[in-house]
């Protein structure tokens, strides 16, 4: 492997990076508007109003960048970053197409991803605390609270399918899944995708950023870039949740012609289950808190044990 | 891991050996902050920088399987944990005037003398074992999978019945007595 090789690998990520989450930022916008009637600015650049992200991320970029006198400082502005970066690293891991077609192979690469997306929720409790404002506070709390419920169904979750791989590296477990794992795994892949859901503090599992009840939690005292930063965030974990999921549970670029097209079905894959991230958010209700730890302590990781168990089990018979 | 009998040396050192080196002494500064800032969240936050720092020494030294459970366990976890500790009951911005502790004397003392003991060990125990860097197998999921479950299956054991035994403690002792558990 040489230096123009890995150049070129990690450009394509930081593309991917810079593009996607803007991407799923702008359906979001256009599937909310059209699901619920109330269409929004339509005329910015023409077509749906698709330039409207642009005049977005030009506003955000104009807003005063503002730190509450009473806040520390270096944390709070230190904050966004925390919160963004692990989602970048990350990407490096992910496989979109056979054959080496992956940032960086990693030997241990579940735990690589799943440890790296831990650090993310840092950012948010550092916000939180560093805000000195109460809501904020009480969401750096809930956001806590939340990790530590729902980590560790998707650990579980993951750990199942690395046992019907016998590998823990994401390219590796691709190369040895057949399509009987679909249902094999859905039990899984069902408890992966609602965690994952829970660690990005999307609804209906937003309890942690609830602005009924605690303004906007932990990103209340944040304005201009360093609140767009925030929710970059958020859209890079639809994109990297949803790509984990379609890799280790849907099988990732394997369908028909994935020798040529399998980063187009790995594409898809990600695509369907992002839309189903927004999905969600126009559907269902906010959980309160003490149903987020019920569902995660007594429905997810119940559920994610019975699948070890499963997993077990044929791996054993077959 | 190869025993060699002729030791590469510490003149000439590789990249790899001075970075190491860099990152031990970050990691060094990031835990003597840790234990002196009087401000407790940012004592949290500098324990981040220590442990990071001591998963990036495993990743040099080839042992990546480590290095990632280390980011996943104790950054991901034990800190957020530990921050959730300290949010629920006091954080304030600024200076702790009660952060700290009329023991530190002592404190460092043990410190010194658990320092000193692990040193001793792990000089004596690995004084001539020389990693090959470059190869890049000594620490792969695989290797320490198979050291773990051929060689070390015992103690592994006995540790998860350790923790078991504390996790069935804890919730013993978090339960109220005088109450037939919780109503809600």
């Amino acid at each position: 492997m040489d230096a123009l090789d890995v150049t070129l690998r990690l450009v394509a990520v930081l593309l991917a990076f810079l593009l996607l989450p803007l991407l799923v930022g702008q359906t979001e916008h256009k599937v909310m508007a059209h699901m619920q009637g109330r269409v929004g600015p339509m005329y910015a650049g023409g077509f749906h109003g698709w330039a409207q992200l642009v005049a977005d991320g030009v506003k955000f970029a104009q807003k005063e960048d503002v730190v509450p006198a009473a806040a520390d400082r270096r944390i709070f502005q230190l904050a966004p970053a925390v919160a963004l970066i692990p989602y970048l690293l990350v990407l490096v891991a992910i496989p979109v197409a056979p054959d080496g077609g992956v940032g960086q192979a990693i030997d241990a690469g579940i735990f690589f991803v799943l440890a790296v997306m831990g650090v993310g929720v840092l950012g948010s409790l550092m916000g939180g605390w560093a805000s000195a404002n109460k809501f904020s506070l009480l969401g750096g709390l809930r956001t806590a609270a939340q990790l530590m419920a729902y980590e560790l169904p998707m650990l579980l979750a993951a750990a199942s399918v690395a046992m019907a791989a016998g590998t823990l590296s994401l390219p590796g477990i691709l190369d040895a899944w057949e399509w009987w794992w679909l249902p094999w795994q859905i039990i899984g892949g069902l408890v992966f995708f609602t965690a994952g859901l829970a660690e990005l503090q999307r609804p209906p599992f937003d309890a942690p950023i609830a602005d009924a009840e605690i303004i906007f939690g932990a990103y209340t005292e944040y304005t201009g870039l360093r609140f767009a930063l925030f929710l970059l965030a958020e859209y890079a974990g639809i994109v990297v949740v949803s790509a984990l999921t379609a890799v280790l549970f849907l099988g990732g670029w394997h369908g028909p012609f994935a020798g040529t097209l399998g980063w187009l079905w790995m594409l898809l894959k990600t695509g369907v289950l992002a839309f189903g991230v927004i999905w969600l958010r126009v559907s269902y209700p906010r959980l309160r808190e003490d149903q987020l730890q019920r569902v995660a302590w007594t429905v997810l990781v119940p559920l994610a044990l019975l699948q070890i168990a499963l997993t077990g089990v044929v791996k054993v018979v077959m | 891991m190869t025993l060699t009998a002729s030791h590469p040396g510490f003149l000439s050192p590789a990249g790899v050996e001075i970075v190491f080196v860099l990152v031990g002494l970050v990691t060094l500064g990031a835990a003597l902050v840790t234990v002196t800032t009087r401000q407790l969240v940012h004592a949290a936050l500098w324990l981040v920088a220590a442990l990071g720092g001591v998963a990036v020494e495993y990743l040099l030294l080839t042992a990546e399987f480590i290095a990632w459970v280390q980011v996943l366990i104790y950054v991901g976890s034990v800190v957020v944990l530990l921050l959730f500790g300290l949010m629920l009951t006091r954080a304030p911005i600024g200076r702790s005037p009660d952060a700290d502790s009329g023991n530190r004397w002592v404190a460092l003392a043990v410190a010194v003398a658990a320092a000193a003991t692990l040193l001793t060990v792990v000089i004596d125990a690995f004084r001539s074992t020389w990693i090959d860097v470059e190869e890049s197998v000594a620490g792969s999921s695989k290797v320490t999978g198979t050291a773990l479950f051929r060689h070390w299956v015992l103690p592994f054991e006995a540790l998860s019945v350790l923790l078991l035994a504390a996790l069935v403690g804890a919730i013993v002792l978090s339960r109220r007595h005088g109450q037939k558990g919780s109503d809600r």
